[in-house]
């Protein structure tokens, strides 16, 4: 019964990434043999693991009306934590520290935004710079190297020629989707992210709420800080530099609206895989690296220029 | 006077249009919205459009003003098609629109509003000599603004001037007015009609789409009414009364609004489901006293900008309150708060109702359930089922339409929109429901549902507060009211036993004793 007619623009918001992301897989396919291989393929998403777990949970920030530019530099601390933990107490130890200390970092954006009242934009570059120094500051400055077999067991373990953290990645993306689709926060934070004032006045307690879409945030940017720790072994405090950028970029990528109030996190998760694809094409063309950068800031103004288009009927 | 005299009123000699429609038909995402529409505006004349909601008034306005394309047909300025037709194109021949949401520049002056992208350059340099340019203009309109006045620091009238200057200032000479009277009071809509007079007998055509079929009778040469995205008729003003504009909307005979009747009020000794004393608020509220008992519906009589709006949401507690108590059930409520008021059964329905009572950008059912969430929750997810039946249902007791569960609410008319803030705040099962400008912008169908809506709900026992810039709206459904003005309630009226005249004397006579003629414009 329920026949909604989505208008032409929403409908490319929604799949336009599905398609880009099948058209390139065609036409890498047609470039290289070596392409559409089972090694290859999860190859690509193995090493893309952190980011796409990074961009999944932007997706609820952006969704929520806000932005988060310090996911990198929390990468950074929770890095540096997961290695001196992991040396100093143990491995596992150091594994699950990692993302609690994104938590409590994210939950610190959280409270600095709702509490200032400034655009997370501005807070968000503040704290970062703040968590970057941390980071330096706990390691100081220094690479930290962990040689253990049980520590890299997260980020190159592999069963049945699938990657741990590739589960880890998917079985994340799972559950960020039930809770953005299923439950009364996912509800909350698209209504907060559509109109704040409104969802306030619904008796939404909207600060808890925005709070929560950058623990998440932290919380993301410090499990795929401890993929990344343990596949290298080593901690370093400047690891995630730019990653918050190439995360928000994926998530627009995705067709996630940044107004906020509208977004899915299968499709930041897309948004990652295409960027991959892109930059796998150009290193199977092995064409200068100028034109992988154009390439992506191209296809990045086309989604921007999508999730604007349609204003004027 | 003479303005009317040169519109003529006999039809027998017909006057070229400066700009018409033919054959126009509008879709959005393949519905259409407008059917074959052919109308002409003639120079020199105040053209109205009226309609229910959905009707496709405001469409054709801005079809005119090149904001739409036109689906099919043709727009003719001065016999000749136009061609391409956008906001540039329509403003370069001289159409432009001003719009119910105004587009003034708050941080500049109101000269420099007035000639925003049309300053006059030396060697690339601005002259600033706008304010010189601008005495020309206020006196074609009669305005008499302060052109180095900051526009954010000026009332919403006053703010319309700037736009009707920019106007001017481009040579426009057709302007369409999208609804410009629905945030003006009594006084600057006198103002405004006399500007748009004045406008008339320059030889510049008006086109005016607006709800208030008074403001229509009272101003227009012409009417054009549409019903369902089709023409219904063009006629002269003067051949119209009220009834046969409605009549002619809604496609039956000719109708009056007819409120419903209101159940017994409560005896005076039923103790208060609300009480205030005292309310004072940074906002504007310099002292609320009110009470409410369950089952009555309780109105606010005042002027926009007198501060009913600011007691209704101190009491709902989207303003902190400076001073003042608030009981409800007799019980102190002091720590008020929306979520708090929520969970206590104040539902609250603001006057801004895209800006502040819906989330546009989620679908009908989220918005239904929007207030009542936790009572849809199970271990924090959203018990599918059951949150269903609920929206299928308010949406069947609101006939809201489209009836899609899953509906983009972006694309609904005022009055379904409305419909759906009110499933949202019933299905908290409320103890005290406060709506603020119910009715504006909505269709007259939805209107009587909206009414229906709050004698039902005094008559299951709740609190109804009641504030409409339309006093006929709360005379009609109060069993009291309480005067407002100047952030005061100064005294209690019963509608049941006031004429209609008398209250409006006493309002406005409370207006002239407090600070002269001019109390309306900021």
């Amino acid at each position: 019964m329920s026949t909604s007619r989505p208008s032409y623009t929403a409908f490319a918001q929604r799949y336009a990434i599905a398609i880009a992301l099948v058209l390139m897989v065609i036409v890498l396919s047609l470039m290289s043999d070596a392409f559409l291989t089972w090694r290859n393929i999860t190859n690509i998403l193995n090493q893309n693991t952190p980011l796409a777990i990074m961009a999944a949970a932007m997706t609820f920030v952006i969704i929520g009306g806000g932005f988060d530019l310090s996911v990198g530099a929390i990468f950074g601390v929770a890095g540096v934590c997961c290695a001196t933990v992991a040396l100093a107490v143990s491995p596992a130890v150091g594994i699950l520290i990692a993302p609690l200390v994104g938590l409590i970092l994210g939950i610190g954006n959280g409270v600095v935004v709702t509490r200032l009242n400034v655009h997370s934009f501005l807070a968000t570059l503040a704290t970062g710079l703040v968590f970057q120094g941390l980071a330096i500051l706990i390691s100081d400055g220094n690479l930290i190297p962990v040689r253990n077999d049980t520590f890299t067991w997260l980020g190159r373990a592999q069963y049945f020629g699938v990657n741990v953290a590739v589960v880890v990645l998917f079985g994340f993306a799972a559950i960020l989707t039930i809770v953005l689709t299923q439950t009364g926060l996912g509800r909350r934070i698209h209504a907060v992210g559509g109109n704040q004032q409104a969802a306030e006045l619904s008796g939404i307690r909207v600060d808890r709420v925005r709070i929560a879409t950058f623990a998440i945030s932290g919380l993301a940017a410090g499990l795929a800080s401890a993929i990344t720790v343990s596949r290298i072994s080593m901690g370093q405090p400047s690891a995630g530099a730019g990653m918050e950028l190439q995360a928000i970029a994926a998530v627009i990528l995705g067709g996630t609206s940044i107004y906020g109030g509208e977004g899915a996190v299968w499709r930041s998760v897309a948004g990652v895989m295409l960027l991959a694809l892109i930059n796998n094409g150009f290193n199977i063309l092995n064409a200068d690296p100028f034109f992988k950068d154009l390439a992506t800031g191209v296809v990045i103004l086309v989604a921007v220029g999508l999730s604007v288009a349609g204003k004027r009927q | 006077m003479a303005a009317a005299a040169m519109t003529g009123r006999e039809e027998t000699a017909p006057v070229a249009d400066r700009l018409s429609l033919s054959h126009v038909s509008k879709s959005f995402y393949g519905s259409e919205v407008l059917h074959d529409v052919t109308v002409g505006f003639r120079p020199g004349e105040i053209h109205a459009l009226v309609g229910e909601n959905g009707a496709g008034k405001s469409t054709v306005g801005k079809i005119a003003g090149g904001f739409y394309d036109a689906t099919k047909g043709e727009i003719l300025y001065e016999g000749r098609p136009v061609g391409a037709w956008n906001p540039v194109r329509a403003l370069e021949a001289g159409v432009t629109v001003m719009h119910q949401e105004l587009q003034v520049v708050s941080a500049l002056t109101v000269a420099q509003n007035v000639f925003l992208g049309i300053e006059n350059m030396r060697l690339g340099l601005l002259r600033n000599d706008e304010a010189d340019r601008i005495a020309e203009i206020q006196s074609i309109c009669g305005f008499d603004l302060d052109p180095n006045a900051r526009a954010g620091s000026l009332s919403i009238a006053d703010q319309q001037k700037i736009e009707i200057m920019r106007a001017l200032a481009r040579n426009a000479q057709v302007i369409v007015l999208d609804e410009p009277t629905s945030s003006l009071t009594y006084d600057e809509i006198e103002r405004l009609h006399a500007t748009m007079k004045r406008l008339r007998g320059d030889g510049r055509t008006l086109i005016y789409v607006t709800h208030f079929l008074d403001h229509v009778l009272e101003v227009s040469d012409r009417v054009t009414v549409l019903r369902e995205g089709s023409l219904i008729r063009t006629s002269d003003a003067s051949g119209e009364t009220k009834a046969s504009l409605i009549g002619a909307m809604l496609g039956g005979g000719e109708q009056e609004i007819v409120y419903p009747e209101l159940p017994p009020a409560p005896a005076a000794e039923v103790a208060p489901l609300l009480d205030v004393r005292g309310l004072k608020t940074a906002t504007g509220v310099v002292s609320a006293d009110l009470t409410i008992r369950p089952g009555e519906i309780v109105g606010l009589l005042g002027l926009v900008g007198s501060g009913r709006s600011e007691i209704a949401r101190a009491i709902f507690g989207a303003d902190q309150a400076l001073s003042g108590e608030v009981r409800l059930n007799g019980r102190d409520y002091a720590d008020r708060s929306p979520e708090a008021s929520v969970r206590r059964g104040i539902a609250f329905v603001p006057e801004d109702r895209r800006g502040q009572g819906l989330v546009l950008s989620s679908p009908t059912r989220a918005n239904i359930t929007m207030a009542s969430l936790p009572a849809f929750l199970k271990g924090g997810v959203i018990r599918r089922r059951k949150e269903l039946e609920n929206v299928r249902s308010r949406i069947a007791e609101f006939s809201i339409t489209p009836s899609d569960i899953d509906g983009d609410i972006r694309n609904y008319s005022g009055g379904n929109q409305q419909k759906v803030l009110l499933a949202k705040w019933v299905t908290i099962e409320p103890s005290l429901v406060i709506l603020d400008e119910p009715s504006r912008g909505v269709d007259i169908g939805a209107r009587r549902r909206i009414h229906d809506f709050v004698v039902e709900q005094a008559a299951r026992g709740e609190g109804v507060l009641l504030i409409s810039s339309e006093l006929e709206e709360v005379l009609g459904l109060a069993h009291r009211a309480y005067l407002v003005h100047e952030g005061r309630t100064l005294r209690e009226v019963v509608p049941a036993e006031t004429s209609m005249e008398e209250v409006l004397r006493t309002l406005f006579q409370v207006d002239a004793q407090a600070d002269g003629p001019s109390a309306a414009s900021s």
